[in-house]
């Protein structure tokens, strides 16, 4: 393997330059895109229809009159509770069905019959119950990002390698050394597997939920543009925003792949 | 006291076992018996797929024969325990703990400053000092086993039992690691069992060598190696030896 610390030094500026050349394509086909963009849009003479400026001048806006930062604000409020929720409720549970039998051949073939069904399903049901407040996009993000987490888990418990299990009765620790230093860190990366995956499922369920029966979030910001005076210019800007504000959560959630006690499922 | 009237550490009597397979029922082990004495290393060796890991298995307590039993200190083995700990081939470091909390993860009791004193020596005790915050995978293949030995000694166990523990090294690691071995049992007597079918690691380091048959598997033959450590392993006599056990693995060697 050698020494990592070693490389790392000796290699910064070709790491940057390797850096550069991976970020161009990209970057290119996005100007491309933006190009193309607006060209169509002069051409066409839309009206409805922003060019990229409009865009820009349009997000300017928001931020200056400080309701962008309301918006996102609002919905990373409710993806944060929502999705914190469903971690405090998922990885117990998924670590209690994957070690007993009994409570997987009880529970999983109800989890398995409710995954399926789209959190946006949901939505007349969330009304129902909790309102037109905050706590119905909370329920329906908790929902939505509660069911891959649970599975992810149980798949991390039930793919603990046989050796680990076995030297730990060799042992002959307690259940709760085994399950702190064994059970629960050898299912770190299948839980980090399930937040990246629950967390982005919320983030599309947020903006869902808030089209539907809120006054505030970027969900509720791109459908009010439109109603209100057709501002598509504002609709593209929350689009883009939300896209961006995705890459970076998932971005946060693969930071936690880099953490030491879960580095030796990606080496070798 | 008297010295002869200790007894065996390890009695495997009567042991059967097979298992269920699509062409019926496979027999493994067919009527093993062998004793262990206290702080006595024996090697076991066999032709490839002959059941010697089934019988460790069965020895240590992971595992149950169809018939006979396996008695430590004249209680019957029924479950794994930390009085004999096994090191197998393919190794069971964790990897998500460092170097220490390896160490300290068989040991038991709220002292953590004296685990971590325990786990400490043990980690100098087999080349490790300077390594107790790194995870496994920042460490070569034979420092793991080298963790793996630790975590094994540092609990204080009466036997160690050894199923190939160092066949996935390369050759000259092998060899050093079993030196090392050798130099550990030389300061802290252990009972050990060691499963290998290299003939020559096991009349190296082994007070005893038992060879095993193919499937169905019984004891074909049982060699005692009545030399003192350190061992010289191009004497005549161990090559001697050497060609003896090998002889009764089936494999004709051109000497004499």
């Amino acid at each position: 393997m050698g020494s990592p610390a070693l490389a790392r030094d000796g290699l910064v500026e070709r790491d940057y330059m390797i850096a550069l050349k991976r970020a161009l394509p990209p970057i290119a086909v996005l100007a491309l895109i933006i190009a193309a963009w607006w060209i169509t849009v002069v051409a066409t003479h839309s009206v409805v229809f922003p060019t990229p400026w409009q865009v820009v001048t349009g997000a300017t806006e928001l931020i200056r009159d400080g309701t962008l930062f309301q918006h996102i604000g609002a919905s990373l409020f409710r993806v944060g509770v929502g999705f914190g929720l469903a971690v405090i409720v998922a990885i117990p549970l998924g670590l209690w069905m994957g070690w007993v039998h009994g409570a997987y051949v009880t529970l999983n073939p109800l989890f398995q019959m409710l995954r399926p069904i789209s959190p946006i399903a949901w939505i007349p049901i969330a009304i129902l119950w909790f309102g037109v407040g905050d706590v119905s996009p909370i329920f329906l993000i908790f929902i939505s990002s509660v069911f891959p987490m649970v599975v992810q888990t149980i798949t991390g418990v039930h793919t603990i390698e046989k050796r680990y299990l076995r030297a730990a009765a060799n042992f002959g620790v307690s259940r709760v050394t085994l399950f702190k230093q064994v059970v629960i860190p050898a299912t770190f990366p299948q839980m980090i597997v399930g937040m990246r995956i629950g967390l982005g499922v919320a983030w599309l369920v947020v903006v869902a939920a808030e089209m539907i029966a809120l006054h505030s979030g970027l969900g509720y910001l791109i459908l009010d543009s439109r109603n209100a005076g057709n501002r598509y210019d504002l609709v593209v800007a929350g689009m883009i925003i939300i896209g961006l504000i995705g890459l970076l959560l998932d971005g946060l959630m693969r930071l936690l792949e880099s953490l030491k006690v879960v580095r030796w499922r990606y080496v070798r | 006291m008297s010295a002869d009237a200790v007894p065996p550490k390890i009695v495997v009597d009567g042991v059967a076992k097979s298992f269920a397979t699509d062409q019926g029922s496979l027999r493994v082990l067919d009527d093993i018996s062998l004793t262990v004495g206290d702080g006595e290393i024996v090697a076991i060796v066999g032709p490839s797929g002959c059941g010697k890991s089934t019988l460790m298995n069965i020895i240590c307590g992971f595992d149950r024969p169809d018939r006979g039993t396996v008695r430590v200190d004249g209680v019957e083995q029924m479950k794994p325990s930390s009085r004999g700990i096994l090191i197998s081939q393919n190794g069971s470091v964790f990897p998500w703990l460092t170097v220490q909390q390896n160490l300290m993860f068989g040991l038991t009791g709220n002292d953590r400053d004296e685990k971590k004193r325990l786990a400490d020596h043990y980690a100098e005790m087999v080349g490790l000092k300077g390594f107790e915050t790194r995870y496994p995978h920042e460490l070569s293949g034979g420092m793991i086993k080298r963790v793996e030995l630790a975590r094994a000694l540092v609990v204080k166990p009466e036997i160690l039992y050894m199923d190939e523990p160092f066949s996935a090294l390369d050759a000259l690691l092998h060899l050093r690691m079993r030196t090392e071995l050798l130099r550990i049992l030389e300061k802290e007597r252990h009972t050990v069992v060691l499963i290998t079918h290299d003939v020559e690691e096991a009349i190296h380091v082994a007070d005893r060598v038992i060879v095993l048959s193919i499937r169905p598997t019984t004891i074909k033959a049982t060699f005692e190696v009545p030399f003192a450590q350190p061992r010289k392993l191009a004497s005549a006599a161990m090559q001697e030896l050497r060609m003896a056990v090998l002889r009764e693995l089936g494999v004709e060697t051109y000497s004499n």
